[in-house]
Formats: structure tokens, sequence, C-alpha cells
């Protein structure tokens, strides 16, 4: 391995433009800024309509400077299979291809396509930006929204079914590097994506972006609630190598030592307002449960 | 007669460039001022902390000893303020320091 990666020797190469639509405070343009850093000049991206189509730009001017196929909500992964073909028949074997969706073009509408994808075990990277609901369109549910989470199609008591584990449904697809990673850990996610590259076959990484206009916060407080979903235990950090899991990053400084309560997170966003204390309570009582198993360890999945 | 492009070149093909979103600067409620006392790099003169440069989600600091803002894309959304460890950025009103300006 290489120096370990600080902000002092993190590249000030930029591959995307400012100027662009995305909404001020945007946790996506963060991360994806320290992404395309870790990716490199030598990248296709593939992107369906997401907030991230929003942020590249609108014709006849993009924001990011990496060339980037715009496909269809439902083929992410299989656009992406069919730009390895070309470049395959090209000779141009060492190109990354990385895919870019949200948690809507991951966990909802694409999953068919990204599954199938990596179990014929496509030589690509998948991103998936998860600001829990379609923030684009204008925050309506998704598969990876929380549970009493407010949104624009369930706006009185919240959302009734539990957030689904996109990684764990990768993880059973056996893949050879997944990971998690959040906004407010940037150096983390550049480390994730150059280890990602190091891999062939498909890869999933899992990103929690929080999103000041869909989950109601102000603009500044991105990076710190980002950071509070992590603190909390809401939110892991981890990467699956090879089938082994392991915690990293902050969340594996928090092993055995004590966590902030869930409630504390859940104050400081207006889309959690439906909640109650017995709710709390109750997932308090999850993660609870979920990080006894960390600590045993006894991975939960 | 014109020729007729091929098919496979028809497509929509956008340049990069800034300013896709026009002059983002103007969406700015508040704007963020480094005082240079307390900025850390340009305190000690020495390449450290730059907690702005890597949270800026719109990459318009620089990662200079004294960071500068890009005035021009800056949204304002006082990340950078909120994140420095030093306290070395104040989001100022941005309607008094226009009006100040045009005095």
């Amino acid at each position: 391995m290489t120096a370990k990666t600080t902000i002092l020797n993190l590249t000030d190469e930029e591959f995307v433009h400012p100027g662009n639509r995305a909404c001020s405070g945007c946790g996506l343009s963060i991360i994806y800024r320290t992404a395309l850093k870790a990716l490199g000049r030598d990248t296709i991206l593939v992107v369906p309509p997401s907030c991230l189509t929003v942020l590249q730009g609108l014709y006849p001017v993009a924001a990011t400077q990496l060339p980037s196929l715009n496909v269809t909500f439902a083929s992410t992964a299989a656009a992406a299979t069919g730009v390895l073909g070309a470049l395959r028949a090209q000779g141009r074997e060492k190109t990354t291809v990385a895919a870019w969706a949200g948690d809507g073009g991951t966990a909802d509408i694409g999953l068919q396509a990204l599954s199938g994808a990596c179990e014929r075990g496509e030589n690509f990277i998948f991103f998936c930006y998860d600001n829990e609901a379609y923030m684009n369109t204008g925050v309506q549910r998704s598969g990876t929204t929380p549970q009493h989470v407010l949104t624009t199609t369930t706006p009185i008591s919240g959302k009734p079914q539990k957030k689904k584990d996109v990684p764990a449904i990768m993880a059973a697809h056996g893949l050879d590097y997944i990971a998690t990673a959040s906004a407010a850990y940037p150096i983390d996610l550049y480390d994730k994506t150059i280890k990602a590259k190091t891999f062939t076959g498909p890869r999933y990484l899992h990103i929690h972006t929080p999103c000041p206009a869909g989950w109601g916060f102000l603009p500044q407080m991105t990076v710190k609630i980002g950071r509070l979903a992590v603190e909390t235990g809401l939110f892991d950090l981890y990467e699956i190598e090879n089938g082994r899991f392991r915690l990293t990053g902050q969340s594996a400084k928090m092993l055995g030592k004590k966590r902030l309560p869930v409630g504390d997170y859940f104050k400081t966003q207006s889309r959690f307002k439906a909640l109650t204390d017995a709710h709390i309570e109750e997932i308090q009582q999850d993660v609870d449960r979920k990080w006894n198993a960390y600590e045993n360890n006894d991975s939960p999945r | 007669m014109e020729k007729k492009t091929p098919f496979a070149e028809r497509k929509s093909h956008s340049e990069p460039g800034p300013g896709d979103g026009g002059r983002t600067g103007s969406w700015r409620v508040l704007r963020p001022i480094i005082d240079p006392e307390k900025c850390i790099p340009a305190k000690t003169n020495k390449k450290a902390c730059f907690a702005c440069w890597l949270y800026c989600p719109d990459g318009v600091i620089t990662k200079t000893l004294l960071p500068a803002i890009d005035y021009e894309y800056c949204k304002g959304c006082g990340i950078c303020a909120e994140e420095c460890p030093s306290g070395a950025i104040t989001m100022v009103e941005e309607t008094l320091l226009i009006m100040e300006e045009e005095k």
C-alpha cells in the first residue's frame, strides 16, 4: 500500500466544473468530486436519470470532465455492460467503467439489470449514492427510504416499510468488493474507490448522501448530519473484501464505545417529524442489536 | 441535396465547461469570508487543514496557503464555515455586502 491518504496529499485536480445545477450544500457534489479524483481520467461513466444527471449539466454544457453516457433508468448496469463490450472490441480494457446511480436507480428501478450484470461478472464499479428518496423528481419514497420518514408520497405518517439493505443484496451475489461510505468522510470514500479499482469483476459502493432539500435541514449541515448518521450507528462504514466483512473508519473506532442516541439524528431533520418516542425506542433497540452483533464478531450478514 | 448524417453520429453531445447552471454565485444569500488571522494554513504559513477545500461541494475553494473562494460560482451553502476547525470563515449577509460595494 502507498502512503495514507490525507487532505494534504489528495490531488487538487478537479474533474467537476463549478457552476453546475446541484443544490446549495449538495452531499452528492462532495462525493462525486472526491470519487472522480480516485477514478482518474481514464474512466467512462454511465448515469441513469437521477440528481447526478442534473449535476452533470444540461445540453450543451457538461459539468463533468469525463466521458459520460446518459442511459434510461432501468438499464444502468446493462448499458455499462455494453460500454465494456465496446471497449473490449477496441482493445481498451484498462479503461475503468463506473456506473453512478441514485438509490432509486439502484434499489428499485435498476436492480434487475444490476443483479444480472453482477451475476454475469461484468468488470465495472457500481456507485449507489443513497439520498434515501427520489430527490430529483421531488422527494418521493424509494426502497431505501428509512421507516417512518415523511416524503411527498408518504406525507402524513411516513413510510410504513423498513429500509431495503442493498449492500446485503449485493453481498449475496458474492462480489469480491463491496463497501459503504458517507459524504461526511470523503477521504474514506477516496480510499475505498482506489481499493475497488484494484479488483476485477463487479464491485459495489453504497454511499450515504445527505440531501438538504429532501431531508429538511439547512445546507450548511450536510457534513454534520452525515457524520451524525455514522456516530449514532444508524449507517455503518464497512467493506466486504472477498467475503470478509470488516468495519472501517469511524465505525471501526466506535466498536466497544458508547454511541450517540439515535434520537439526536432524528431531531436534526424535518423528514423525521412523524416519529413517536415509541418508534425511536424501537429503532434504538434495532441499532443496539446490530452493534451487539458487530461487537461479538458475529457479522449480521 | 443535403448530405444526411449517419444515424450513429446523430447524438446530443455536451462539451465540458463551467457554469452550465449559469453564474451560481447569484444563488448565494450568505457570503463566506475567510479571516487570514484565524485560518490555520494562512496563520502558520504551512500546508495544513484545508477542510474547507475538502468539503466544498462545488470545488470553488483553492488549496492555497490562504484559501481563495470563487464568488462567481460559490452557492453560499456554508459547509466551509461549519467545518472550519478554527472558526475562520464567517457567513455575511450578501445584501449588506452588495449595498456596501455599491456605495
